[in-house]
């Protein structure tokens, strides 16, 4: 499980990069993860662990890009500030390094007000920004937060998100130079449906110079129902839909709905790489794991076809 | 005072163009340093100086005695009544309404602070990075902590002559 290829060598390359989501099960059944993967292998450079997503309980995410790997598919293991301190954190980032993850993607994660738990203990020990300079120190220092050193340094690329639509505006570019300078290479967005504020946002980070340091990978995402799309503009945080493409959604008969959604997904990824300064995109698909393939090849994003783990 | 699990985002109930002049009168200097030093010793004076320091704050900012004052630059809008307590800036969550996700009916403590800073030029105070909180201070007085030098290298600049700053470690 070694060897060339993955997330690393994609953003080195320059053609588009792809990742995707995989949300682990709610059971101890590793088949589910390994068929996901399995469904992506070849489609994409990475595929993204989700860390008990929207604070309701999963396998673990480390747990979860072990087994992402073992199928033949980079993982980026994701962890959130949500339910560890920095002793569980430092803990579980090198435990990812020796277990052969290379890719992680450091986030402050959503409240546990709003999941499964909401009774559960909420830990915010760092923040987003602080576990990304912590990452950085273990890597680049060789340290520890306590200022013990590290004989064997991890290796990992650091990622993290960013989420350019929501308020304030004008500080969402400087904040994504904040998780830069703090050690972030990557850049993984909440869902794109608004082009034009994306467009924005990335030229502010052009002229920032972030663009330079950090590889900004949109988040895309097809709409699929009318459901799904009250349930975008009302209930997901920071999502915004322009009213173009929900008059689009809503003008299709209910039985086209799905398709006219790919469709404005697929030339939204199609306008997004066109886009300076935007490296790749980030696939969500939520359970709909077998379209990935469709929806690269429509998008017209060129692949290998094969593995990029051997 | 309490140390909830899940604080909640407050209005300071002082402008933001008070709060910078206020600062300046608490500025750490010779004096002050003596002071910090000299309450330190005392117990008692301790724990009387730490009443005043909190009820002062708690009224005006919301404070919750986390030992290690992020004020200054964050136009005086606490980050730890954030349910995150995040002290890097406004999480994903905020709605187009600037409420916060965890409750709707509260606006977003790092846009007010972001609205402050703005109003008396200091912007740019949000773009510090800000280390992780030592989480020993909590309830000790953020004051003498201040004054005594204790809180250098609390928060570091960036710019691109120092694109990637070391976070001092012990």
């Amino acid at each position: 499980m070694s060897g060339e290829g993955g997330l690393r060598a994609a953003l080195a390359s320059d053609r588009v990069v792809v990742t995707a989501e995989i949300g682990p099960p709610r059971d101890a059944d590793p088949e589910v993860i390994t068929r996901k993967a399995a469904a992506l292998r070849g489609w994409v450079d990475a595929a993204n662990v989700t860390d008990n997503q929207g604070a309701n309980v999963r396998m673990s995410s480390l747990a979860g890009s072990v087994l992402v790997r073992r199928a033949g598919v980079d993982a980026v293991m994701q962890l959130t500030c949500r339910d560890r301190n920095r002793i569980a954190l430092q803990s579980d980032l090198i435990g990812a390094a020796a277990l052969g993850v290379r890719n992680v993607l450091l986030l402050t994660g959503d409240h546990p007000a709003l999941g499964d738990h909401p009774d559960a203990k909420p830990v915010f020990d760092l923040d987003g920004v602080q576990l990304v300079w912590t990452a950085r120190t273990l890597r680049d220092e060789g340290k520890l937060l306590s200022g013990k050193a590290l004989a064997t340094r991890p290796s990992w690329l650091i990622g993290s998100v960013e989420n350019p639509f929501a308020p304030p505006a004008a500080l969402r570019a400087r904040r994504l130079a904040k998780k830069v300078a703090a050690g972030a290479e990557f850049v993984q967005t909440q869902y794109v449906f608004d082009v034009d504020a994306f467009a924005q946002w990335v030229r502010r980070l052009r002229e920032e110079g972030v663009t330079e340091r950090c590889a900004v990978i949109a988040g895309v995402g097809p709409i699929r129902s009318l459901r799904m799309l009250s349930f975008l503009t009302g209930e997901v945080p920071g999502v915004h839909v322009p009213p173009e493409l929900e008059r689009r959604l809503r003008g299709v008969p209910a039985h086209r709905v799905e398709a006219e959604g790919l469709a404005a997904c697929v030339e939204t990824i199609q306008t997004l790489v066109e886009i300076p300064g935007v490296r790749g995109v980030h696939l969500m698909v939520f359970g709909h794991d077998d379209e990935v393939p469709d929806i690269v090849r429509r998008a017209g994003i060129s692949r290998k076809g094969d593995s990029d783990v051997d | 005072m309490a140390i909830e699990p899940t604080p909640k985002p407050y209005r300071p109930r002082i402008p933001a163009r008070l709060a910078y002049p206020l600062h300046a009168v608490l500025a750490t200097n010779r004096v002050y340093r003596w002071l910090a030093a000299f309450v330190e010793r005392q117990p008692r004076l301790y724990r009387w100086f730490t009443a005043g320091e909190r009820i002062t704050k708690e009224r005006l900012f919301g404070c919750r005695m986390c030992g290690q004052c992020a004020l200054p630059a964050t136009g005086y809008a606490c980050p730890m009544t954030c349910p995150k307590q995040l002290r890097n800036g406004p999480c994903g969550g905020v709605s187009a309404d600037g409420s916060c996700e965890v409750d709707r009916t509260l606006r977003c403590v790092w846009l007010t602070a972001w609205d402050r800073a703005e109003s008396a030029s200091r912007g740019a105070d949000l773009d510090l990075l800000q280390r992780p909180v030592d989480h020993r201070q909590w309830t000790r007085s953020s004051w003498l902590n201040y004054w005594q030098g204790r809180d250098e290298g609390l928060a570091i600049t960036f710019s691109d002559a120092d694109p990637y700053p070391p976070m001092r470690v012990r």
